[in-house]
Order: C-alpha cells, then sequence, then structure tokens
C-alpha cells in the first residue's frame, strides 16, 4: 500500500491548477464574459484533458481514475465553466462499449432527477431527460435495452441553459428520437458496465465536490483575513476560526474517501467499487453543503448578494451532489451493501 | 497511488491471519468493561511477542523498522478478526524516542513496547487542563534525585502502570512554558496514593487521581533536559491525536461490526432511524480507515507529523461520536446500565471531544496553524 500520488500526478496537479488560475472566472460577472469562457474553452481542449478516458490499446483508458479525478477536483475548484465531467461520462460509456470516439463534444442524458443515465425498452421510445454540463455540447448518450444487454444510442441537444449550477449549464431534452451510433464492432453494455461506469461516476463527483469545497473555503478564509469588524479581522474571531476549522477538517476526509473511490473503480470488481463510491459520495455530499454554507456564513450579508462567488460555489455543490444519487442515495446504497435494511419502525 | 496490498504486505498479512484465528483472547472493548484490563497486558505481550507489535519503530527499541504502512494492514486485520486494538501507546514511545537521551531510550523503550513495563501520562493536573503550562506539580532537586509533590488527575490506566512519565515544574522563576521538566517516576513508591476515579458510563479503570507527596526520581530518570518538558509534552499529545498512532481504526471498525452484526440479528426491531445511524457509523469509520492509509503512506516520504494531528484528531472524534450514536439506538431501555454496553459505548464517546486536548483547542491550531488565520 502506498497511496501518495506519482510525480506524474503530482504533475497532473499542478498543471491543472494553472489552467484553473489562469483561466477560471474570479468575480461572477465573469460568468458573463465570453473572451474568457473562450479561453477557458481553448484551453482544457489543448490539454487534452476530456480524452483521459478515451481507449488505448487494449481497450484502457488512456489514464486512471485516479488521474481524472484529480482533473476534476481542480476544475471543481476553479470553479471552471467549461464541461468536463459530462463529455468524461460519455467517453467512458463509449469505451466501455468499444464504440468509436464521438465527432463533436457528447454528454450524458440522465433521468429528470439526475439518479441514473435515461434507459428506454426500445429505439421507437422516445427519450426526455437532462444532458448535465451541456456548454458547447450536440448530443447526449443514453441506453437501449435489448434482450443482451444495453446499446448505445445519442440524441441531438441544444439550447443549454444556466439552473442550479451557472458554471455547468444543462440542456432539457424532451421527447427526442434516440438514435443508434454509427459504426459496427460495438458490444453491448451488461449491468456490471452500468454498475462500474456509475462508481466511475460517482468518484468523479466526489472530486468535483472536494474541488468545490477547497474553493469555497480559499474564497472564505481569504475574506476573514480582510473584512473587519471591532476593529479587527473576523478571521480573529473564535467562533469563524472554528467554522473554517471545521469546514477544512471535512475537506481532508472527503479527500480522503475520494482518492480510495477514484482507485477502487479502476481496481475492484464493479459491486465493490460500486460500494466504496458510495461511501465517499454520502461523506462527501453532506460535508459539501455544510462547507459551502459556512462560505456564506463568514461573509455575512455579502453572502447573500449574487455578486458574491459563495453561492456559485454552493450550486456547483448541489448540483454534483445529485448526480447519481444524493446523501440519501448513496446512505441507502451503503445500507445494501451491508446488509443491514430491511427495518421496519415498529409503527407501520 | 496503490491501495492494495504489495506482495510482502499480503504475505504478512496472511501470517497475521492466521496467528489470530488461533490467538484472539475475545477481550471485551477497554470503554465499556473493566474485565479488560485484566487482559491487556497478556494481550500486549502476545502480541509484541509474536512480532506483530511495534512494527514501525526501529529495531533497537524492540520494533521491526516496517514502512508505517503495516499498522494500517495491523489494523484491518484485528478488526476483522474482532480481536482487541493494538495497545496505544505510541505517543509515548514517540515522546521519549524523540526528546530521551540514549540512556533513558535504552532503558525505558524497549519494556514500553514489550509491554513487560507499563506506562501512564502524568501531564493533566486539576488546574491545568487545556492550559497544561500552567500546571503546578513540583520537582525539586535533592542529591542526585528529585521529589516530587503535585497532584495529577484524568491519568488514565494509572492503576495498571510501573511507571509514569510526569511532567512537573523545575524552575519556577522562567516563563511557565520554559520552567518545566519530564520524569520517568516508578508508581510502587511510599510518596504517591491513587484514587480511582468511575467515569459517566461506570468503568473505574479508565482514569484517576495521582497524589505524589515527596515521591522521587532519580536525576538519570529525566527525560529530556531540564525545561524541555514542554516540547517533549507537545511532541507527545500531537502523536495523541493521531489515529495512526493509536490504532483506533481497529477499535472503530470492530464496534461497526458489531452495530452490523446486531442489526442483522434482530431485522425488524430497529427503526430506519437506527439503521441510518448505523450507516453513518460504517461511512465514518471508512472515512478514518481510508484517512489513516492516506497519513501512513505520507510518511513513507519522511514526513513525520505537524500540526495536522489537529484535523485528525477531529475526524477521528466524529467517527468515535458517530459510532457512539449508532450505539446509543442499539442500547435496551428497561436494562440497568450495568449489562447496558450500548449505552455505555456511546457515553464513552463524549470523553473524545475533551482527552488529548479538547475539540475547540483542536480547532484553534486549524485556525491558526493550518488555515493561516489571525491568533486571536
Ligand atoms: C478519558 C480521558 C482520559 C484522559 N487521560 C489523560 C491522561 O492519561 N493523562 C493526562 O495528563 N490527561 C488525561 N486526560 C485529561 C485531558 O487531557 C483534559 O481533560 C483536557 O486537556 C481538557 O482539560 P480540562 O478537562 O481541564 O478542561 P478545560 O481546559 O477546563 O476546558 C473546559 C471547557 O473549556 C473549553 N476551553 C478551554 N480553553 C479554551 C480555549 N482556549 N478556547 C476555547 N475553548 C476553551 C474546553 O474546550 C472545554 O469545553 C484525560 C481526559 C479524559 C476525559
Amino acid at each position: 500500500m502506498d497511496v501518495r500520488l506519482s510525480a506524474e500526478q503530482q504533475a497532473l496537479r499542478e498543471a491543472a491548477a494553472r489552467l484553473v488560475d489562469d483561466h477560471a472566472p474570479g468575480s461572477v460577472a465573469e460568468l458573463d464574459d465570453a473572451a474568457r469562457t473562450a479561453r477557458l474553452e481553448a484551453a482544457l481542449t489543448g490539454s487534452g484533458w476530456r480524452e483521459l478516458r478515451a481507449p488505448e490499446d487494449e481497450g484502457r483508458p488512456l489514464a486512471s481514475a485516479v488521474e481524472t479525478a484529480i482533473v476534476a477536483e481542480e476544475l471543481g475548484r476553479g470553479p471552471a465553466d467549461a464541461s468536463f465531467l459530462g463529455p468524461t461520462l460519455a467517453t467512458e460509456l463509449r469505451r466501455r462499449a468499444g464504440a468509436e470516439p464521438a465527432t463533436a463534444l457528447e454528454t450524458v442524458l440522465l433521468r429528470p432527477d439526475l439518479s441514473g443515465l435515461v434507459v428506454v425498452e426500445d429505439e421507437q421510445t422516445r427519450c426526455s431527460g437532462v444532458a448535465i454540463d451541456a456548454r458547447g455540447v450536440a448530443s447526449a448518450l443514453a441506453l437501449v435495452r435489448t434482450g443482451h444487454g444495453y446499446d448505445l444510442v445519442g440524441v441531438p441537444v441544444a439550447g443549454a441553459s444556466p439552473g442550479r449550477d451557472l458554471t455547468r449549464p444543462a440542456a432539457m431534452v424532451e421527447g427526442a428520437a434516440p438514435e443508434r451510433l454509427p459504426g459496427a464492432g460495438r458490444r453491448l453494455l451488461t449491468a456490471e458496465d452500468i454498475e462500474a461506469w456509475s462508481a466511475f461516476t460517482l468518484a468523479l463527483t466526489c472530486a468535483d465536490l472536494v474541488g468545490t469545497m477547497r474553493g469555497a473555503v480559499d474564497l472564505a478564509r481569504e475574506y476573514a483575513s480582510v473584512r473587519r469588524q471591532y476593529g479587527k479581522a473576523i478571521g480573529s474571531f473564535q467562533s469563524v476560526q472554528h467554522m473554517l476549522a471545521d469546514a477544512f477538517v471535512s475537506i481532508e476526509g472527503s479527500s480522503s474517501v475520494t482518492r480510495h473511490a477514484a482507485w477502487a473503480a479502476d481496481t475492484l470488481p464493479p459491486g465493490e467499487a460500486l460500494a466504496a463510491a458510495a461511501v465517499a459520495k454520502a461523506y462527501c455530499a453532506r460535508a459539501a453543503r455544510e462547507v459551502c454554507e459556512t462560505a456564506i456564513q463568514v461573509h455575512g450579508g455579502i453572502g447573500m448578494t449574487w455578486e458574491c462567488l459563495a453561492h456559485i460555489h454552493l450550486r456547483r455543490a448541489l448540483l454534483s451532489t445529485q448526480v447519481l444519487g444524493d446523501v440519501g442515495a448513496n446512505l441507502a446504497r451503503v445500507v445494501a451493501h451491508r446488509k443491514i435494511g430491511g427495518v421496519h419502525d415498529g409503527l407501520r | 497511488m496503490d491501495f492494495a496490498d504489495s506482495p510482502e504486505e499480503a504475505a504478512f498479512r496472511a501470517r497475521l491471519r492466521a496467528w489470530l484465528a488461533e490467538n484472539n483472547p475475545k477481550l471485551p472493548q477497554s470503554s465499556t468493561a473493566d474485565e479488560y484490563w485484566d487482559g491487556q497486558a497478556p494481550w500486549h505481550r502476545a502480541l509484541y511477542d509474536a512480532g506483530f507489535f511495534g512494527l514501525s519503530w526501529p529495531e533497537e527499541i524492540g520494533g521491526h523498522g516496517l514502512p508505517s504502512v503495516y499498522e494500517a494492514i495491523v489494523d484491518e486485520e484485528l478488526a476483522q478478526a474482532g480481536a482487541p486494538p493494538r495497545p496505544s501507546l505510541g505517543y509515548l514511545v514517540q515522546g521519549m524516542m524523540r526528546h530521551g537521551g540514549q540512556d533513558v531510550r535504552r532503558r525505558f523503550l524497549p519494556g514500553l513496547v514489550s509491554g513487560r513495563e507499563r506506562w501512564c501520562q502524568g501531564f493533566s493536573e486539576p488546574d491545568a487542563g487545556s492550559d497544561l503550562a500552567s500546571l503546578r506539580t513540583r520537582a525539586v532537586p535533592r542529591g542526585d534525585e528529585y521529589v516530587i509533590t503535585g497532584h495529577k488527575v484524568w491519568t488514565s490506566y494509572s492503576d495498571e502502570a510501573d511507571w509514569c512519565l510526569v511532567l512537573a515544574r523545575t524552575d519556577p522563576d522562567v516563563p511557565k512554558h520554559r520552567g518545566l521538566s519530564a520524569f520517568a517516576v516508578r508508581m510502587d513508591q511510599p510518596g504517591i496514593e491513587q484514587r480511582p476515579l468511575k467515569m459517566i458510563n461506570g468503568v473505574t479503570r479508565e482514569f484517576g487521581e495521582v497524589i505524589f507527596d515527596g515521591a522521587v526520581a532519580k536525576a538519570s530518570d529525566m527525560v529530556g533536559s531540564p525545561g524541555e518538558g514542554w516540547r517533549l509534552a507537545m511532541t507527545v499529545v500531537s502523536h495523541e491525536r493521531e489515529p495512526g498512532e493509536l490504532g483506533y481504526v481497529a477499535r472503530y471498525s470492530k464496534a461497526v461490526n458489531e452495530l452490523v452484526d446486531r442489526l442483522r440479528s434482530a431485522p425488524g426491531r430497529f427503526t430506519e432511524e437506527n439503521v441510518r445511524d448505523v450507516a453513518w457509523a460504517v461511512v465514518e469509520a471508512e472515512m478514518l480507515r481510508l484517512h489513516v492509509c492516506r497519513r501512513l503512506s505520507d510518511r513513507l516520504d519522511g514526513i513525520s507529523h505537524g500540526p495536522e494531528g489537529s484535523v485528525d484528531k477531529l475526524l477521528m472524534t466524529r467517527v468515535e461520536q458517530a459510532v457512539g450514536h449508532a450505539a446509543l439506538g442499539m442500547s435496551n431501555l428497561t436494562g440497568g446500565i450495568e449489562e447496558d454496553t450500548w449505552l455505555k459505548m456511546y457515553l464513552y464517546s463524549r470523553a473524545q471531544s475533551i482527552m488529548g486536548g479538547t475539540s475547540q483547542i483542536q480547532r484553534n491550531l486549524v485556525a491558526t496553524r493550518i488555515l493561516g488565520l489571525p491568533v486571536a
């Protein structure tokens, strides 16, 4: 056992951090700065990081889930308003199915509550759902059930608009006709493939949450050092210090479970990987809401204004939380895995 | 980055697992039963003699000089087997190793590590808890010895101990942090009186008061140099905050396995709330296991520890108290406290945010030493 990041992984983190520091929005107003978003988009495309899960020899991904999670965390910290999660998840689905790479930016189509991929019973059924992280995206992948497994289908995506998360607009898809992917040699996905993909997805959302928490605490810590009341920096008040200390502690715990979930996604059998991911997601999602709320609290009234970045972090956390199941859904996975369910409350 | 065992680690794990299958003394939790202490010393010696204790410590003190990650394997296997955790004395070892001279290290550490000599830690006093540096116990030189007078409290396992690592004031004329020195003091001597304290959960062997009234320590039993006591105490308490040093992953994982078994044994008896509390205990304990893997891996770089011990103490406290809350849900309202292990476990869990420096003190340290916020 040696769970330190390798030198290459450290270097990747530094490169991703640099990209984010150069191009992520430094204020809420900058979210609307088209020239900046174009620069961020160009830099991310240039980095090739959206293709980390593209197949190399024998279908293995170019980079491990640990590396992918490192990039996701830094983009979350940004917060980077360019699509990464959606395209990475789509690439991962294509890799598992042995499908040819997409020709344009693509994401995944999730059920309206974002709890999982949209699955239709046949190709005649129309698809509805949410194409997450859809900035600059042309299509989204869903699944069609066949007798022997699941095949990939695509639906066109247009008109992404910011909802809960202002950094990662989503697009509603209503009644779109699914199209079979072109090309041959693709294989059907099994339930185990979907489990493994879900574990990978959860691990990436955890990494995004860890990054979001870091961004929120950095923001609050900076503010606590400059804002003065009673003639002192508010960061010298013990109650403010203790809120931020607890937030930092939550980030550290979240980092440890996320590192394991990312490792597990490529290493453990799908059921075990999913269990590790569920532990991580329950932990990180619970922590993230609290940490982002702390960031608002530390800002006082300023924290309630649209112009303060704190709500941008909170909103991003709320979306990442929802993808493939929130705190409760993942705690339910833990209950199922440890076989401690099957209860009644004695009253019903 | 790999959580999996290397071939050597896997072989070690298999050897330990086989040994545990034959040698698990099946003691109750120390936090809930005084009987634990009747079996703890033989358990410590058995674990040591079989080569499974002190893995990452130097060979000259009885350790094995292995990478620190071996400790994580020991904790996992102890929990899996439902065996007692490894003895929590790493913080004393670290303090004496770092501050004790050659002679002190050679005389005391092998006995401490092998379990042949038992130790307690006499730092806190009635008027010096969080503000430890204000302690009043005096050590006055007389010939080639020191005479110790003072009152220590909450001294854990003092009735088991052959030795006490006592922090005492040797120089009242300098600022409070600078006038302290540490001594190895024999517990079986006339100038020492022990008064056991009963904890809120009824156990009586967790801690006690120790009154020093003219007890003596040889000058050569001073640990570190005169005035080095504060720095030694900080080394000790900072390691006391590290779950990897304490072996607490095994404690919590074992408790969680017991909670899981309890739920499975009586499905339908518990509420959804109870199940949720146990699920959180599972999540928290797993977090700590993974966190300790991370910290012990970082030590492979030779990074030992710093203020992040306070982070780990706060994480560990959340785990213990989540386990405590889940245990409370298992407790039987009609039974007396004598039998109610779950209630005892819950009540004991409240100690974790107090001992080894309270949670408030840890948060002060995280805020100022790690986050760089201005000292109030
Ligand atoms: C189970 C157990 C085992 C122990 N074992 C040992 C042992 O083996 N050896 C030993 O020497 N000691 C031991 N202790 C003692 C322990 O270290 C002290 O209890 C602890 O340091 C707190 O000191 P205190 O009890 O005097 O509380 P106080 O210092 O009186 O604190 C009371 C309250 O005030 C708060 N407070 C105090 N100062 C501050 C501040 N600056 N900022 C914010 N809040 C503050 C505290 O957080 C706490 O809530 C043990 C304690 C327990 C409970």
